[in-house]
């Protein structure tokens, strides 16, 4: 174990993965020269040269073609959207292309693609760039979708997802570049897609939060030890496929759920985790499913408004109790 | 750099023998008659949703295909059933595909616009236009990558050439110097939007200046012309990595697709007549014949074998049962 930044663990993964197998390239704007606009990509350039550190122009949707052209003839492109904002202008190829390709050519050409980048709120970058950007994506059958929460869930999620055979949209966040975290350097260190993780156990009520809201719900879960509620606190990590036995069995034990996103809640993550825990375990539930949702409203910039826009500690921590109060905890 | 009407030469010295001549001849027929083969099983209900027929533009695929290698690749739209089998597929799993037959190339789950055929390296059937501009440039990308010399053909119609792809994909080909050839067929009309309508430069071969390419405008009604265009385009990505835009001036004798039979509403009865007087089959037909390339028996046996080979697909097509019903969830995901 080594103690580093989520950025580093990043790296690191993009480092061991190119070393491990030739096929695999990193292409985007300023990844190269530039060392990356959040400085992932730092080093890459003058370890790998410019064949496979290749800055692109100001091309979404035609680098991320480009990207899915050589995956389906051998090789193993990792796609920096600078930000995740900006992979509007490749959705065509990532949901009409990438996604489909496997299917409609019946098994005969898979995208083995990752598109990487930050995503979610982000500090005062105001409408356009500061958005929770999952929801577009974990729609489209054939798409995965991850969301690392912690460095080491970066560098484990983000090998797996340069080796899965299929289209990646691997959504890292700008407030979580420093933070730092254990972090294995075995190289084969990989953490698999599709499973969930138990971040802090509890018995009372279930949390089901990931990204910047599982650190917050992490405070949420502290707070509320003080009082003697026992929160749960699970991380889906990836969003499609979607871990739901292990969001199941912890519903299972403690009977309550709160589901926290920063994403504008109508049609969100917590709606489609609300509907599962409903389908799959009504009778378990001693209370209705919350959800904690970002505010229906595009972000603003002012700072204060901003605050409005993401939920905060005080109304996990109020959910929470809520959810606790009902049938006489 | 760019180049006006290429054309081939008179029927003096076509430049090919019986055998290229017998090829081109049986290519373009056999695109023929399996898009007239398909018209009929979409009007008895057994081809559904959109198909747009080739009728018309046979010789650009035919003359295209015939200057590549097997190894090199083609990429195309919709509009690209005669794209497919000029590249060898088997008319049999190609009409299996448009019936929706589970021994179609894509077990029927791509249909008429979705064929791919990894066999003979080609890579689809896409159906947003412009969307696989960018794609053939990443396959040009990995071809360079890999240190290969072959190229790929992406064919695509005027109706891409506005959207932003067409323009990101040649600027990004010509930075790279990506052995790409960019094969624009110009049938004139953009669904039911004539070239005029929808583009402040209908000379669409002069984009390539623009990105600093070899650019070309050949008669797309004249296979010979377009292997000679070709031809050139190649040598240069196959050699330089070079990538060229050619311009084949075209014209589809149908509608846009069974749901627009005629095409009438935006262009004249009139101007289709006189379009089919450039039918690149007859012309071609014609022209091997005169030259004593091939002799009137030897288009007939041409003939004959291709339509026996269609009716073998139709049928072969009927014969082949429909995709199972757990296909539904097969080829999402490809476990690792």
């Amino acid at each position: 174990m080594a103690v580093m930044t989520y950025r580093e663990a990043l790296n690191l993964a993009l480092r061991e993965e190119m070393q491990r197998d030739p096929s695999v390239f990193v292409i985007g704007e300023e990844v190269g020269l530039y060392e990356g606009a959040y400085k992932v990509t730092q080093g890459l350039l003058k370890e790998f040269g410019p064949q496979r550190v290749v800055d692109t122009p100001i091309a979404e949707s035609g680098f991320t073609g480009v990207g899915i052209g050589a995956a389906m003839v051998g090789l193993r492109p990792v796609i920096e959207m600078m930000t995740f904002n900006f992979a509007l202008l490749a959705l065509d190829q990532i949901v009409n292309s990438a996604a489909k390709m496997y299917y409609m050519s019946g098994g005969q050409f898979n995208v083995p693609i990752v598109i990487r980048g930050p995503g979610g709120p982000a500090a005062q970058l105001a409408a356009q760039h500061s958005q929770s950007m999952e929801t577009y994506f974990y729609h489209v059958p054939g798409l995965k979708v991850v969301r690392p929460t912690t460095p080491m869930d970066a560098k484990g999620l983000l090998k797996s997802s340069i080796r899965d055979d299929n289209p990646v949209i691997f959504i890292e966040s700008e407030t979580l570049y420093a933070v730092k975290g254990e972090v294995p350097e075995d190289p084969e260190f990989l953490i698999p897609l599709g499973k969930a993780i138990v971040r802090r156990e509890g018995t009372d009520v279930t949390v089901i939060a990931y990204m910047g809201m599982m650190y917050r719900a992490m405070e949420a879960a502290e707070e509320l030890a003080k009082e003697g509620i026992s929160v749960e606190l699970v991380d889906p990590r990836t969003l499609r496929p979607m871990d739901t036995e292990t969001i199941i069995g912890s519903v299972r034990k403690t009977h309550r759920v709160v589901v926290v996103e920063a994403g504008a809640g109508f049609a969100g993550m917590g709606s489609e985790i609300a509907a599962s825990v409903t389908e799959q375990a009504f009778d378990d539930l001693d209370a209705p499913v919350e959800r904690v949702t970002g505010a229906n409203a595009p972000m603003p910039y002012a700072r204060n408004l901003e605050r409005l826009k993401t939920p905060s500690k005080e109304r996990i921590v109020a959910a929470i109790r809520r959810v606790c109060n009902v049938n006489g905890h | 750099m760019a180049k006006t009407l290429t054309q081939s030469g008179n029927s003096i010295g076509l430049g090919v023998d019986a055998a290229v001549a017998r090829q081109l001849l049986g290519d373009m027929f056999l695109i023929r008659r399996f898009e007239e083969k398909a018209a009929e099983a979409y009007a008895l209900g057994k081809i559904g949703g959109f198909l747009h027929l080739y009728i018309g533009e046979e010789a650009v695929a035919v003359g295209t295909t015939s200057m590549l290698r097997p190894d090199d690749y083609a990429i195309s739209a919709y509009r690209e059933h005669g794209h497919c089998l000029a590249k060898g597929s088997d008319p049999k799993r190609v009409m299996a595909e448009l019936f929706g037959r589970r021994d179609g190339l894509s077990k029927g789950k791509g249909g008429s616009m979705h064929l791919f055929d990894k066999t003979t390296n080609f890579l689809g059937g896409h159906a947003i236009v412009g969307a696989h501009l960018p794609i053939a440039a990443g396959v040009g990308f990995a071809i360079k990558y890999q240190g290969g010399d072959q190229v790929i053909v992406c064919y695509f119609g005027d109706g891409a050439v506005p959207e932003g792809e067409f323009h990101e994909a040649m600027n990004l080909a010509a930075l790279w110097k990506l052995p790409v050839i960019f094969l624009c067929e110009n049938n004139r009309y953009a669904m039911g939007t004539s070239t005029e309508r929808a583009l402040a430069q209908t000379e669409i071969w002069k984009f390539a200046e623009t990105y600093g390419v070899p650019g070309e405008r050949v008669d797309g009604m004249d296979v010979l012309a377009i292997r000679d265009v070709v031809g050139r385009a190649v040598a240069r990505a196959r050699k330089e990595k070079m990538p060229s835009l050619i311009e084949a001036d075209t014209y589809r004798f149908r509608g846009h697709s069974m749901r627009d039979p005629a095409g009438a509403v935006y262009r004249t009865k009139e101007e289709v007549e006189r379009e089919k007087l450039r039918d690149p089959i007859v012309l071609f037909r014609e022209k091997v014949v005169s030259a004593g390339v091939l002799s009137e028996a030897d288009v007939r046996a041409v003939e004959k074998d291709v339509n026996d080979r269609i009716d073998e697909a139709v049928a072969y097509a009927d014969a082949s049962p429909e995709p199972p019903g757990e296909w539904l969830f097969t080829d999402i995901y490809k476990e690792s």
